[in-house]
């Protein structure tokens, strides 16, 4: 019963904040209800039972987004004076938003105790060993059956790296690169003086 | 499955991602413009080396449970290999005219060769397929080395904005592709194309008949075919134009035989479904392709719409949905891989005394007089795309609309040939610019040995004298194309 309503509860969630994502006309509050879906997103790994890809969602997309976010906020031109201005008055949407969140957290972590949703029928080529965890499931899989796709994944990110610096690396005449050889050759006495100076004196450098 | 044998049969891709890798490694020590003309040189022979390794599984005509490696995520087959080895083929091209036109700007890098490779590597992943897992992820490896290569150009704006563009226009189109698989999934509960084949026998489901047409749009969008080409032209003649040379060919095929095993392996039991599509997809390339090519004045736009319109042409023979249909996709590959390098070429080679690079139709004015030999390639080229008999471009558009006319699609063949007219005006607009016109005497730099041989080969393989090779080009088709038809 509990996961009915939960999982009720987390479709309608992020299919609304969904839409609003990409209603919303703020890019800043878009981003914030895309965070939205998300942790519905996440509500509903949980329920069928994939605790682990839920955690993902949240720690990757969620932790990701928040940055992501951080660069809209740089990047656009936001006048915040306005955006406080409405603090107050949108203090209760605010409030209402995160207490829906808290609540989802407590009837999710509630109805994963209560088991895992059955959907569908498993045709067994998907079954995983009894007893296991989420992530030695995955990782059985991923390191044995899909160890192509795995190393083909791993190239794809080393393209995406490649790409990075070939568009945005430039040889910069005025920066002063390091000279190993010079560091290592220099000697403490060419560096450094013991001096004595006397009171009042002064240091002659 | 035996690992050992898989490693076998996946060699060429652990080949080109080990050299790629190693490449990057040595160009971290190479900066200058010596060692990245090395390095583009070891690329192309790896990518040589890789034709080597291949070519057995064409020749021997590898199928079915044999050709399965790494768990059946990949499979060496015989049409596998028939596409790699056009894919090789084309990226060793762009790879041996990049050297000469990137100096000129400083901007030849050790990375160009490297992004190819992986990007050929995508490539190989992608015709490789057997499910819609291996397809996504030799989908993104091509498409993100593209975004890169198509930006390469660091002091030319067009190459920033042409990157950016397909990054963007690739992205959307990455998530539609996405959004067909993942319902496709859903309603056959099974990523590999053979499941899928299996379970939609009879009537398809609403939701499993959305997944395909997503997942063709997804596709569509790589091939450029009508109504998803709107980015072609502005990409095209924004990036640098070795890798508009590329772009041209080698995705092409890839994206093109991926097609192929979508259409007729996963989704073969419901050709009725997509044959409408395919068959609209076609015709409207065509015309688009030819009507959009008639007004523009820059070459590289020009041969931009002239690649939707030769897509369009090779669609026609996937909307037969039979083997000959196939078979004739293939020789129409083969026949437009270096009719389009041979066009990308030519233009590499319009230079001023400076060494600029010349993309204006007025530029070519009169150029039979001044560089006859020039003139005689490009002019070659041209009558070849135009299907004017007797050069062998006319072939593969013969084939394409024998395999309609013989599924009993002789309405599609027509109209096809029709709009083919169409295209032929522009195409011999070019000639006359080049015969007939006063000479402009633009065109009066030096041109790269490289480029003079790569222009030479192209066209003689486009001249009269490629019927040649029909004999044998027929079988290996044929063959290739059989993979596809496990029945048949």
């Amino acid at each position: 019963m509990i996961q009915t309503l939960a999982f009720y509860l987390f479709a309608t969630l992020v299919v609304a904040s969904g839409a609003i994502t990409i209603l919303a006309r703020n890019p800043v509050h878009s981003v914030l209800w895309l965070i939205v879906a998300f942790f519905n997103g996440a509500g509903l790994m949980v329920l069928v039972g994939a605790e682990f890809i839920a955690m993902l969602l949240v720690i990757v997309y969620v932790g990701a987004v928040a940055v992501l976010f951080l660069f809209v906020v740089m990047m656009l031109d936001i006048d915040f004076a306005e955006l406080r201005s409405g603090f107050v008055k949108n203090f209760p949407l605010g409030f209402a938003l995160a207490l829906v969140l808290l609540t989802e957290l407590i009837l999710g972590v509630g109805a994963y105790r209560a088991g895992a949703m059955k959907l569908g029928t498993p045709d067994g080529t998907a079954a995983t060993g009894l007893g296991t965890s989420n992530i030695e499931a995955i990782g059985a899989l991923l390191y044995s059956r899909y160890l192509f796709l795995f190393e083909a994944s791993g190239i794809i990110l080393l393209v995406a790296m490649i790409g990075a610096i070939v568009l945005t690396h430039r040889e910069r005449k005025d920066s002063r690169g390091q000279n190993i050889s010079q560091q290592v050759r220099r000697r403490p006495q060419d560096a450094t003086r013991n001096m004595s100076p006397g009171v009042g004196q002064g240091v002659e450098l | 499955m035996d690992w050992i044998q898989s490693l076998r049969i996946g060699a060429a891709e652990e080949l080109l991602s080990t050299v790629g890798i190693a490449l990057l490694v040595g160009s971290a020590w190479g900066q200058g413009r010596r060692d990245a003309r090395a390095i583009t040189w070891v690329a192309v022979l790896t990518l040589v080396a890789a034709a080597v390794i291949t070519a057995p599984a064409l020749w021997h005509g590898v199928r079915g449970a044999e050709a399965l490696a790494f768990n059946g995520l990949l499979s060496g087959d015989a049409f596998a290999a028939f596409a790699k080895l056009l894919i090789y083929v084309a990226a060793a091209a762009s790879l041996l005219v990049a050297p000469a036109f990137f100096e000129k700007y400083r901007a030849m890098r050790s990375e160009y060769p490297v992004l190819v490779l992986f990007a050929v590597l995508g490539m190989g992943i992608m015709v490789s397929a057997t499910n819609l897992l291996t397809l996504y992820v030799g989908l993104e490896l091509n498409s993100l080395a593209a975004y890169v290569l198509a930006a390469f150009l660091k002091p030319d704006e067009r190459s920033a904005e042409a990157g950016l563009k397909y990054f963007v226009l690739g992205a959307l189109a990455s998530g539609i592709l996405l959004f067909g698989m993942s319902l496709t999934y859903g309603f056959t509960g099974t990523i590999g194309f053979a499941g899928i084949s299996a379970t939609l026998t009879g009537h398809a489901s609403m939701g499993a008949l959305f997944g395909l047409v997503f997942v063709l749009s997804g596709l569509a969008f790589k091939i450029s075919a009508v109504p998803f080409h709107m980015w072609t032209p502005d990409v095209y003649e924004g990036a640098p134009t070795p890798v508009t040379t590329f772009f041209a060919s080698a995705p092409k095929v890839a994206a093109l035989a991926l097609t192929m095993r979508v259409a007729l392996e996963a989704f073969g039991t419901q050709a009725a479904a997509w044959q409408q599509i395919i068959s609209f997809v076609a015709l409207a390339s065509i015309v688009v392709g030819a009507l959009g090519a008639i007004g523009q004045r820059k070459l590289k736009r020009l041969l931009a719409y002239s690649s939707i319109n030769n897509v369009g042409f090779i669609l026609v023979g996937l909307a037969s949905a039979t083997q000959q249909g196939a078979a004739a996709m293939l020789v129409y590959l083969t026949i437009y891989v270096p009719m389009t390098i041979g066009g990308f070429v030519a233009i590499l080679m319009l230079k001023d005394d400076q060494g600029n690079q010349l993309e204006d139709m007025a530029d070519i004015a009169g150029l039979s007089r001044t560089r006859p030999m020039l003139a005689l390639g490009l002019g070659s080229i041209m009558f070849s795309m135009a299907g004017i008999p007797f050069f062998f471009g006319f072939w593969g558009k013969f084939v394409v609309f024998q395999s309609a006319v013989n599924a009993g699609m002789v309405w599609l063949a027509t109209l096809a040939a029709m709009a083919s007219v169409i295209g032929a005006y522009y195409y011999l607009k070019v000639l006359k610019v080049m015969y007939f016109d006063d000479p402009a005497n633009r065109v009066t730099g030096r041109s790269d040995m490289v480029h003079e041989w790569l222009l030479a080969s192209c066209a003689v393989f486009v001249s009269p004298l490629g019927y040649l090779v029909t004999k044998g080009l027929t079988a290996l088709t044929m063959t290739a194309a059989g993979v596809l038809f496990p029945l048949a």
